[in-house]
């Protein structure tokens, strides 16, 4: 997993676009809209950073930012990367957001079908993520990929449920998933606190930790915002937290040579 | 560029296959047939998960061990699954070893312009109670064997079997000949071996270790119920007997 | 031979507001040999008779399976059973596909109950002429539902299609409220004595003319069933342990036993005779 949605599905390429500006800078000029025929997406334009999601004792929690960039831009400060499906199920996304908008889209449409049949078989996380994963695997073997990194999370009877499917249909479970750049920055921090003591952690401490690692990402991401909010699933049902502010200290840039506002 | 120039065009387009590491391995006995996989799955340098299975239980008497590109591995096995579903539908039994061989090969090939990215073991037990290996390329090119290893540390493990199991630049004791099959503890012991010692040189591979046995109907399972862990899979104790047994690997 | 000059296209409905080709696709199920099902907390069941048609012969098929958790039995024409079955397996399959799911037992029978509305309104096609008992088990627990060519699907305690199935439904609506808390064995033998209420007067029961489907834990008798309690059908020898649990009809006027056969009891569609029509 890549820092940049832009490099998902490529070959590495780190000489190209180091920095990730794509595509503000370097968009073609385009002679006529249809010129090349129907287009495919290639690229991701409004995108989301990282995704991070752990199981706790009752449940799971998901966290993600409420930024949207355009290239290096900042571009939308308050959008949802969080949303629920069905009565036991949170996706959380990252990548291009207008994909993510059509995936929500086919998902609300598939809970609303599943609830006029009235017969109590309603879809739980583990079938959301199947479904998913047979809607992102075909698009990718159409080669006209949805280009997102999904984790699909929630609680059903009695089990908790967490999983990955991003743009090649690539599926996992794991006690702790991030995508995009939380992959590098908060899985270390995650796996430490989470793999292996699910069953302990409590709701309050699950909280803490995906604060912490949201912080973290703010200080190193430079795609992420100190805004977030928390998806949990739990018996109790699936809720998605207001918008929660991160706390940052930046004092010690003061101390670092080369840094802000130092001339020496 | 990043300065936004055009001087070098560059034509980037999206990749549908990606790799996920890990390997697999098999290795038939006269009349059993072991078939293993480790559990890890990555992207990059990135561990994606620990346990992600790779060999999967088909029939009484067939596993399949996938490796490659995770996405179509899965959706390559639902697919047989299903192939065989509709046999037994039209069959009221389970599809011969040798069978699924055949339709591995057919399904493979037909996706020859766009495969899937994907080295499949088959394994298990042929009609006339022989332990088999079928070994398939990503496009459909088939052979039965005597054993085969896969994936990320395929060419770490394949020769310590060619040397173990068909005793390549061994010479036997004068007077003596290597055996043609080899126990199913001695068997189980170089997959052990070939696992650990992947695990030590390749970072793709480590964290579980899954490994199937399946026994002929009527032949013994030669001690294999008292192994630690070990669990059987058949609901049926006189057919063809299947059993998994894990073990951990290295996680770093 | 037409019963009156509203029979040629059943998208006509008669004076008397019914669709003449519906009702004659239900006396289709009822040429056909009988299948009676029976659901208890733990378990349903399906129990069927087969005919052959001769001694040179082979007996029917009345049982498929559809997956794991589901089966059918069948009354009427064949051929059209296996397009419904069929038309079920791929649902159940489809299920499994996209959602790694059992697919839920009544979407199954709706969805066949559709198709055979879809046949009862559109112009050049004609009912199925098959009617089905459908076994399954879900979260909610074991099911049993009916499904006819008219597009009607219902739930049942317990439940006969086929030939002479009025016996047995007798004997069902009598016993039925003893279901719930049966055993597997007591189920069956239940469902059995219903059966025989079906045959003619000089037939019985054999491992051979007898099928039996069932869903839910592994019974007494039973070897291999897996913990989930799938779909089998038991057929020949193995079923002898269960007709030897059978009351014989001659004492059948005791307390729990079957009440008298009502054999020969002139019914709607059917004569005393077994109708030997290609099923």
């Amino acid at each position: 997993m890549d820092h940049f949605p832009t490099n998902w599905g490529r070959p590495r390429n780190d000489a190209f676009d180091a920095y990730g500006t794509y595509p503000i800078h370097q968009r073609a000029p385009v002679k006529d809209t249809f010129a090349e025929g129907v287009q495919h997406t290639q690229q991701p334009i409004v995108t989301g950073t990282s995704v991070l999601a752990i199981q706790y004792k009752d449940g799971i929690m998901m966290a993600a930012d409420n930024l949207a960039s355009y290239g290096s831009l900042a571009r939308f400060k308050d959008v949802r990367r969080l949303h629920a499906v069905g009565t036991s199920t949170v996706i959380g996304a990252s990548g291009d957001m207008s994909d993510f908008q059509a995936i929500q889209s086919i998902l609300d449409d598939l809970v609303t079908d599943e609830f006029t049949h009235g017969d109590g078989h309603d879809l739980g996380p583990a079938e959301v993520h199947e479904y998913l994963s047979r809607v992102m695997y075909a698009r990718r073997s159409k080669i006209n990929p949805l280009w997102n990194s999904l984790l699909v999370g929630g609680f059903r009877d009695g089990k908790r449920f967490l999983g990955y499917v991003d743009l090649l249909g690539t599926t996992y479970s794991a006690p702790s998933i991030a995508t995009g750049y939380g992959a590098y920055i908060a899985i270390p921090l995650l796996r430490a606190a989470v793999d292996g003591k699910q069953d302990q952690l409590t709701e309050e401490n699950a909280k803490k930790i995906l604060h912490e690692c949201m912080r973290v990402l703010f200080y190193r991401d430079a795609r992420s915002l100190d805004k977030y909010q928390i998806a949990t699933v739990s018996a109790a049902g699936v809720t998605i937290s207001d918008q929660i502010q991160i706390e940052t200290a930046w004092g010690f840039a003061e101390g670092i040579r080369g840094y802000g506002a130092q001339t020496q | 560029m990043p300065d936004g120039s055009f001087a070098h065009p560059q034509q980037r387009q999206f990749n549908p296959y990606t790799d996920n590491g890990g390997t697999i391995l098999a290795i038939a006995g006269a009349d059993f047939t072991v078939i293993a996989g480790d559990t890890r799955q990555s992207e990059g340098y990135s561990i994606q998960t620990r346990y992600a299975p790779k060999v999967f239980r088909l029939t009484d008497r067939a596993v399949l061990a996938v490796n490659g590109f995770a996405a179509d591995g899965n959706m390559f096995v639902k697919k047989v699954k299903q192939r065989l579903e509709w046999y037994r539908h039209a069959h009221a039994k389970d599809m011969p070893l040798r069978a699924i061989a055949r339709l591995i090969q057919t399904m493979l090939y037909a996706q020859r312009f766009f495969p899937y990215y994907v080295y499949n073991i088959l394994g298990g037990i042929e009609e006339d109670g022989s332990g088999a290996v079928y070994s398939f390329d990503p496009v459909g090119s088939y052979e039965r064997e005597a054993c085969r290893a896969a994936g990320a540390a395929q060419s770490l493990v394949q020769p310590f079997l060619d040397n173990q199991i068909y005793f390549k630049n061994q010479k036997a004791a004068p007077g003596t000949s290597h055996p043609t099959h080899l126990p199913l503890s001695d068997v189980l012991s170089i997959v052990i071996d070939s696992f650990t010692s992947a695990t030590e040189r390749h970072i793709e591979v480590g964290d579980g270790l899954e490994i199937y046995v399946v026994v002929a109907r009527g032949r013994s399972p030669q001690g294999i119920e008292g192994i630690r862990g070990v669990q059987e899979l058949s609901a049926q104790p006189n057919g063809d007997r299947t059993f998994i047994l894990r073990r951990e690997l290295k996680k770093d | 031979m037409f019963r009156n000059t509203y029979d040629s296209d059943n998208t006509v409905f008669s004076p008397q507001g019914r669709l003449h080709q519906v009702e004659y696709a239900l006396e289709a199920v009822k040429q056909g040999s009988a299948a009676v099902g029976l659901r208890s907390k733990t378990h349903a069941i399906l129990l069927a008779l087969k005919r052959s048609f001769g001694e040179l012969a082979s007996y029917q098929q009345k049982m498929y399976r559809i997956d794991d958790h589901v089966g059918i039995a069948i009354a009427g024409l064949t051929s059209d059973a296996r397009v419904l079955s069929n038309f079920m397996r791929q649902q159940a399959m489809s299920s499994r596909m996209l959602f790694n799911r059992p697919a839920p037992v009544n979407r199954l029978v709706g969805a066949i109950a559709d198709k055979a509305q879809v046949n009862t309104q559109e112009y050049g096609r004609r009912p199925y002429g098959v009617g089905l008992l459908v076994i399954g088990q879900d979260k909610q627990g074991p099911h049993l539902y009916e499904f006819s060519p008219s597009g009607n699907s219902y739930e049942y305690y317990a439940m006969s299609i086929g030939a002479r199935s009025q016996s047995a439904k007798t004997y069902l609506e009598k016993h039925y409220e003893s279901f719930a808390d049966c055993t597997l064995e007591e189920l069956i033998k239940h469902g059995l004595h219903a059966l025989r209420e079906t045959l003619q007067q000089d037939k019985e029961l054999t491992i051979n003319n007898t099928s039996l489907g069932i869903i839910g834990p592994g019974g007494a008798h039973e070897e291999n069933v897996t913990a989930e309690g799938d779909f089998r059908i038991l057929e020949g020898d193995v079923i002898q342990v269960y007709l030897d649990t059978m009351t014989p009809k001659e004492t059948a006027e005791g307390a729990q036993a079957p009440p008298p056969a009502p054999a020969g009891a002139p019914q709607a569609g059917t004569g005393d005779e077994d109708v030997q029509m290609a099923e």
